[in-house]
């Protein structure tokens, strides 16, 4: 009885800051969002978000970054994941671990890099801001979507794709109707960890003169604007969509077991 | 044949895409041109001024370390708390587990953002003390410390730790001699990934630091739009430092790894 008892203890310290420096800024985040000045509950942060058109059209032009994004990025790791997974060769490890690597170099040096690149590339940067920021995001966040799909196929059951083609599938159509469903989470988790940062992360918008918001550029202006109670009021709302987005695609995950099960 | 040329092709051209910019700055690095495209000589100047300069030198010592104080708190919490919510009862494991979660789904800049609210608006903590930006720094990195632990707690055989008792350790003897050896490549891969997360952090650090202290991330945004080529040409010899400690760190761990298969399959042969 005793050992047990104290062993539960270690976790105190981490629940105890967890409470004090996780879910204690975001309960101060929903009370600043839906108070005014005078700390006197109001909807008026709300409401004042979806009336403007400004905050309403850098939802939008956030959502438009993030799907182009994501559409790149997984049109362009996908083969990568699926042709290292199916390589044979010895040195497998070493290849991936290249794909890898620009994940653990400091995201700002590497946007620079690309800046001075495209600087060279198109002179001006200021002429293409949208595709130079898909650019920006799909260089920073590529290594994140080559991941997780490498993973799932990986797992992926080689005799499956046998089995296909033994029945007379083509190789197109073992592919679509075997390896590409099976590969759905990863291909989910690869989309959770590009969409949601290609929404808020502004400084690749900054550092390539893309001077249009997105979600995380409008935190970042009500901040210098001590503008506490609508900087938490967009917190709300990305928050919201952070939510939505991870609870539908716990929902992919959770399928897989039955899945397997049926197999 | 074809389809090997079409995948090869394939991989080459991802790489040189996600490389091209790191090298060509690289190079540029060794030359005396402030414009990548210009012909110039060979020169050593970049990184003359990124050692030499004082600005440049205590922004990369003070982001070093505030990574290493921040891998070292994150680590200690993380694993203790993996450890203990590990063998916890439902209530205090599944909160645990649920607010751990939290920083990593969450957008940086809202944890920031937050932080941020809480201890500089609401408790009016003083930015000055670091104090802020550490707490920051560890709320990002501790859950994927936890992340990193609680597998080798899974794989660990449980009687080994009965086993010590029923031998006549104390639970705390049991705990340093049984499972934290068992459990320590976990903590060691949690410790690197919190030094990494610490020194590639934006977001947390800009709305938690103090207006005079830079990390290189908020240093070299800034620097970007401001238009001082010195110092923007001895970033470049910084990136090119950087890119090659981790390629080489990357690489001897795969090596050293790939070195440990094989003399696992040595003994199986055997």
């Amino acid at each position: 009885m005793k050992y047990s008892f104290s062993r539960q203890q270690l976790s105190i310290p981490y629940a105890v800051f967890l409470s004090c420096f996780v879910i204690a800024p975001l309960l101060v985040i929903v009370y600043y969002a839906f108070t005014n000045g005078e700390g006197n509950f109001s909807l008026a942060n709300l409401t004042g978000f979806f009336s403007s058109q400004n905050t309403v059209g850098t939802l939008f032009y956030s959502i438009l970054i993030s799907l182009a994004t994501t559409c790149v990025c997984l049109l362009i790791a996908y083969p990568v994941a699926y042709i290292l997974a199916q390589s044979k060769m010895k040195k497998k490890t070493v290849l991936l671990a290249l794909f890898i690597v620009p994940m653990w170099i400091n995201f700002t040096l590497r946007v620079l890099a690309l800046k001075e690149v495209l600087t060279m590339l198109e002179g001006n940067l200021a002429y293409h801001p949208f595709m130079n920021t898909i650019i920006g995001m799909t260089f920073d966040f590529l290594p994140f979507m080559i991941l997780p799909l490498y993973t799932t196929l990986m797992k992926l059951d080689k005799h499956l794709m046998e089995a296909a083609y033994d029945l007379g599938a083509s190789k197109t159509a073992a592919f679509a109707r075997v390896a590409l469903p099976l590969s759905i989470p990863g291909i989910v988790s690869g989309v959770t960890m590009v969409f949601l940062p290609a929404m808020t992360n502004y400084v690749i918008l900054d550092m390539l003169y893309n001077s249009t918001y997105i979600m995380g550029s409008l935190i970042g202006s009500y901040f210098n604007a001590f503008d506490w109670h609508s900087g938490s009021m967009i917190s709300i709302v990305l928050l919201l969509i952070i939510f939505i987005f991870t609870w539908s695609s716990n929902g992919f995950s959770e399928k897989e077991p039955d899945r397997e099960a049926i197999l | 044949m074809m389809k090997k040329i079409v995948s090869s092709a394939w991989l080459g051209m991802v790489l040189l895409f996600m490389y091209f910019p790191i090298v060509i700055l690289a190079v540029y690095s060794f030359m005396d041109t402030p414009t990548i495209g210009a012909s110039g000589h060979f020169s050593l100047q970049n990184y003359i001024k990124l050692f030499t300069t004082p600005e440049l030198t205590e922004m990369i010592m003070g982001t070093l370390s505030l990574a290493l104080k921040c891998a070292i708190i994150a680590t200690i919490l993380g694993t203790m708390g993996a450890i203990g919510a590990f063998y916890s009862k439902k209530g205090m494991r599944g909160f645990v587990v649920a607010a751990n979660q939290i920083p990593i789904v969450n957008a940086d800049v809202v944890t920031g953002f937050s932080l941020c609210v809480l201890l500089i608006v609401v408790l009016g903590m003083d930015k000055s003390t670091l104090i802020p930006l550490l707490i920051g720094h560890v709320v990002l990195a501790t859950p994927f410390v936890y992340l990193s632990v609680i597998p080798k707690l899974k794989q660990m055989d449980n009687h080994l730790y009965e086993a010590a008792l029923d031998l006549g350790a104390s639970p705390a003897q049991a705990l340093r001699k049984i499972v934290i050896p068992q459990i320590i490549p976990g903590i060691i891969s949690g410790f690197f990934i919190a030094v990494t997360l610490s020194l590639d952090d934006y977001f947390i650090t800009i709305y938690t630091k103090p207006a005079t202290f830079n990390t290189i991330s908020t240093y070299v945004v800034n620097a970007t739009r401001g238009s001082q080529t010195e110092i923007k040409t001895a970033l470049w010899a910084l990136s090119t430092v950087i890119f090659v400690i981790i390629l080489l760190a990357v690489l001897i761990g795969n090596t050293m790894t790939n070195r440990k298969v094989g003399v696992k399959s040595d003994i199986n042969e055997i």
